[in-house]
């Protein structure tokens, strides 16, 4: 019998346990998926603020003369056009094309870069970025062990964040950081997040992290801020259409299959990793596309559930995520679909339990938050 | 955690009472907060035979599916179906509102197999 790792724990494990969470493994983490429930969280963070422990995720800090051109080798985008306190989505993918990880990429000073990947993949990705940045004048600083990421988000996580902090957070822009101190602790604040509301990451210290959480729980009351766990994540993302690793990207897709071409940045200069086998796929056109559902007929579509053409006969594609969408009262996911089926509005059936679901393609997002115009930069 | 008395219980969290040579069926309340939101239940059709721990319906909550098992054998004789437009009565009244199915109890021996409230206590470990 193989040994069981235990599971690790973030400096917040304990809080979460003591306030009656329900606490599961994800990536090999001991983390909360729910306060009080699902839906009421999810409705928190639409309606008013939400904080999340996202201390599992991974932080790697690439530093060094020779930074942006590594990392411009080493993932899709090119991090060296960043200016210096903004940030953009990336992804590093296999030689041929497959995702190995989704990422965010920080420019904190013109030589210092923060690398921000998933929990489950943060020990892959470190690895491959060491060995991508063999010929380069680089460190590569693995921080996820000390690094503790607490998220606010919500319509009003600017009115919770904004008191206890030095940091100008107001005008700090979408997909932008700068270092402040929060609640008497050094932070980098960053304005990302993953729940399609506007709101702000902090990277703190390990240590000082549960301090920070005492503070902004507190001080949140009066605003409707509450704790939200990984079930009410993972429903906000899939309203506001963001891929999870995992479940919608994987290493046997590429980032033009996933809608995500835009990010690969093929007219960056010299080569990177993948370039010959994107450059391919962008040419030739993808085999497939991920794309919204909104089930219509009785069901939820879930992950793994296969696709048919109406009355088809075998499955043309699988639902990679799918749940009740708390904000729109119906159930919707993410599939991919040959790329003929995948137009929106296309009439599909998912398999539910030997059933057939009436289905159609939809765009995503799902859900766009009603003052936004911004889109995640890459 | 709420376990009425005079009901009777399966080892998968299902509540039954007998009304007469028929029997009501649910989720208990420990299900019910187990599972969390429930935002599908899928109910088989009236007159639907069913067996003794056979599998009559699915219910979901956000993040999870979950089987439901006949308590008895017997047909089916009416089925919540404030259920497909109100999962949450499940979550909020799973031994009122919340009920699933009525079934006509073809073997009472099947219902006195099943545990008792202090035996159920007992199964989810509450005093």
């Amino acid at each position: 019998m193989a040994a069981v790792a235990p599971l690790l724990e973030t400096p917040l494990t304990e809080r979460h346990r003591m306030s009656g969470a329900r606490l599961i493994d994800f990536s090999g983490w001991q983390m909360p998926v729910q306060y009080t429930g699902i839906v009421e969280e999810h409705r928190s963070v639409r309606s008013a603020a939400g904080l999340f422990d996202l201390s599992h995720m991974g932080e790697l800090w690439v530093s060094g003369p020779q930074a942006p051109e590594a990392l411009a080798y080493a993932l899709v985008t090119d991090p060296s056009r960043l200016a210096v306190g903004r940030a953009h989505y990336s992804m590093i993918c296999a030689a041929d094309g497959g995702i190995v990880d989704d990422l965010i990429v920080y420019r904190v000073a013109q030589d210092r870069f923060l690398v921000v990947p998933n929990a489950g993949n943060a020990t892959t990705v470190a690895s491959e970025l060491d060995a991508r940045f063999a010929r380069f004048e680089v460190t590569l600083d693995d921080a996820s062990r000390r690094t503790a990421l607490i998220a606010v988000q919500g319509p009003l996580a600017l009115e919770v964040l904004g008191p206890l902090t030095d940091a100008d957070v107001a005008s700090l822009k979408y997909y932008a950081m700068i270092p402040g101190v929060v609640a008497r602790v050094e932070a980098w604040i960053a304005r990302t997040g993953y729940t399609g509301e506007d709101g702000f990451e902090l990277f703190l210290d390990w240590d000082a992290a549960a301090s920070v959480w005492d503070r902004l729980l507190e001080a949140g009351q009066p605003s409707g801020l509450v704790p939200a766990g990984l079930g009410a994540r993972d429903t906000l993302r899939l309203e506001a259409g963001m891929p999870l690793y995992g479940n919608d990207l994987d290493r046997d897709t590429d980032p033009f299959e996933a809608g995500l071409g835009r990010v690969v940045k093929l007219d960056k200069p010299g080569d990177f990793v993948g370039r010959k086998a994107l450059e391919a796929i962008a040419a030739s056109g993808p085999r497939k596309l991920l794309v919204g559902l909104v089930v219509i007929g009785r069901g939820i579509a879930r992950h793994g559930y296969p696709v048919f053409q109406p009355a088809g006969h075998d499955p043309i594609g699988v639902v990679t995520s799918g749940t009740a969408s708390p904000t729109l009262g119906q159930p919707i996911a993410m599939a991919y679909l040959p790329p003929a089926s995948a137009e929106p509005g296309t009439m599909v059936e998912v398999g539910i339990r030997g059933g057939r679901v009436e289905a159609r393609t939809a765009t995503l997002p799902f859900y766009r938050r009603p003052s936004s115009t911004e889109k995640r930069p890459t | 955690m709420d376990v009425p008395e005079g009901l009777r219980y399966t080892e998968e969290h299902e509540w039954l009472r007998v009304e007469g040579d028929e029997a009501v069926v649910g989720i208990t309340a420990y299900a019910a907060a187990e599972l969390g939101d429930i935002v599908f239940v899928e109910l088989p059709t009236v007159g639907t035979e069913l067996s003794a721990r056979q599998t009559f319906g699915v219910v979901e909550s956000v993040k999870a599916v979950s089987d439901l098992y006949s308590p008895t054998t017997g047909a089916v004789t009416e089925v919540n179906e404030a259920l497909s437009s109100r999962p949450e009565l499940v979550n909020t009244d799973p031994y009122g509102e919340g009920w699933m199915l009525r079934i006509r109890v073809a073997d009472t021996g099947d219902v006195e197999r099943l545990r008792d409230a202090a035996s159920y206590c007992e199964l989810i470990g509450v005093a």
